[in-house]
């Protein structure tokens, strides 16, 4: 990142000259794709480890165990309350030094790990509240019938819940989509990671083509959520 | 089989400084059909729902087909599975359709195969007359058919006690009579019942005994006719001088 923000738009100037148009076409669509597929990879992994922290963090906060109610407040408040930014800096520079092992783990991956904690935290609350919401009288049933508590939250209290939570967890997902872009600090060569090697040389459309990417990402994310909250109002 | 099928001893609970039972003594003998009865807030409630400890006793113990639930590590959810409760807000399960709230929990917990809970399912829901409902969603049906699918239920766990909380205290005036003759049909079999209710009618035609409690305490323990016609505590007859007029 050395050089400042100045420098990423260096050649601004010529963001309509037809010349830079076909000279991005020609040396950096490719690399923006590239970066794509890496931002699409990161983001389905990181979803998939942000909603099983999500529901395992979640059910502890809602368990009638203190010190799993505890653990949950804990890592909830924590990855909420410091930046993505920081968290990912730290994860890729500072804990190697400490665990020397973690050097060899691939920057994407890292990126996975980080995405995945952060969101984790916001989807485990969305699923507490989700949980909180179904009538007590639902868990009651479950275990009059001889079912044990994970068994009542699997088949009973989350199939309900789901339904509450589904609106928030698809604006995670589309937040998540657009931290991916964190790896620019980092050095994973995820989309945004791209834009930037590629603004070097045709700064305009560079970030206008991966502006309009990101767009077509998260827009049927965005729209689908708006949906569903609209079908769970009317279900209410 | 054992000759009491629960026992609660000694049993105190306390809601925070509130003392809602008060050294509670009860034996129920296999296949007895009682019926609890006491004013709102006497602890009847909580006293039938210690029964399957969905609330545990501060001090004391309960006793289930000879396993003692309150203890530490007792098998609490097997032993669940053959005291079935039937709870006055229903509870149904809304995702599922009528005949799945059946089948859920024998396939899960028991182990049952998917035909037989199906087939000894849709038995029970012919039995509380609402066959034709299998393939309904619990919001599709009135209160009183709720609570008759909440019955078929509890049936489909075979279970060897069957505790109603309040069952029809929920329900529109219309829809009260349904269920009860239903659980009237029931009272007629060897299956163990416990009933919480504040339909006197009921008392009197289809329980062996009365048992009525007051301010966490039993007054009253005996048959129905001893209950409505020699009550001996003056509490009780309080009681009864109001609903019964």
């Amino acid at each position: 990142m050395s050089g400042g923000f100045t420098q990423w738009f260096s050649n601004i100037q010529y963001m309509f000259s037809l010349q830079q148009w076909q000279y991005f076409f020609k040396n950096g669509f490719t690399g923006l794709l590239h970066g794509l597929l890496l931002t699409v990879e990161v983001s389905l992994l990181g979803l998939f480890f942000a909603l099983i922290l999500g529901i395992v963090f979640g059910v502890l906060a809602t368990s009638q165990w203190k010190v799993a109610r505890a653990v949950a407040r804990v890592y909830v408040e924590f990855f909420q309350n410091t930046p993505l930014m920081l968290q990912a800096i730290f994860l890729t520079f500072g804990l190697p030094l400490i665990w020397p092992a973690l050097v060899k783990v691939p920057l994407f991956m890292i990126l996975v790990i980080a995405l995945s904690m952060y969101h984790g935290a916001y989807i485990s609350e969305a699923v507490r509240a989700g949980i909180q919401s179904i009538h007590r009288g639902q868990l009651e049933a479950s275990l009059s019938q001889g079912m044990t508590y994970v068994q009542a939250m699997r088949y009973v209290v989350i199939p309900q819940a789901l339904r509450v939570v589904l609106p928030p967890l698809t604006n995670q997902a589309v937040n998540l989509v657009k931290n991916t872009s964190v790896g620019v600090a980092i050095g994973a060569m995820e989309l945004m990671y791209m834009t930037k090697q590629i603004s070097d040389m045709t700064t305009g459309p560079a970030f206008l083509v991966a502006a309009l990417l990101y767009f077509i990402l998260c827009f049927p994310l965005a729209t689908l959520a708006r949906r569903l909250e609209d079908r769970a109002e009317v279900n209410n | 089989m054992e000759d009491n099928l629960i026992e609660l001893k000694n049993v105190e609970k306390y809601f925070g400084q509130n003392h809602v039972l008060k050294d509670v003594n009860l034996l129920v003998p296999t296949g007895q059909k009682i019926v609890i009865i006491g004013p709102s807030g006497s602890g009847k409630s909580t006293m039938i729902r210690c029964m399957n400890l969905l609330e545990h006793p501060t001090s004391g113990s309960v006793t289930v087909d000879g396993v003692e639930i309150t203890a530490k590590k007792a098998p609490v959810a097997k032993v669940r599975q053959s005291i079935a409760m039937v709870f006055q807000q229903f509870n149904l399960y809304p995702h599922k359709t009528v005949l799945e709230n059946l089948t859920l929990a024998p396939t899960v917990v028991q182990g049952v195969s998917k035909t037989e809970a199906v087939d000894s399912g849709m038995a029970y829901l012919e039995r509380v007359g609402l066959k034709d409902k299998a393939d309904a969603y619990p919001a599709q049906l009135s209160g009183g058919q709720q609570q008759r699918v909440a019955i078929a239920r509890a049936l489909n766990m075979h279970p060897k006690t069957l505790l109603f909380d309040e069952p029809t205290s929920a329900l529109d005036p219309e829809m009260i009579q349904e269920v009860l003759d239903v659980i009237i049909g029931l009272a007629q079999e060897g299956i163990t019942m416990v009933v919480v209710t504040h339909e006197m009618g009921f008392a009197r035609q289809a329980a062996d005994r009365v048992v009525f409690v007051d301010e966490g305490q039993i007054l009253e323990d005996g048959t129905p006719e001893h209950f409505f016609e020699n009550p001996t505590n003056d509490r009780t007859k309080l009681f009864l001088s109001k609903i019964l007029h």
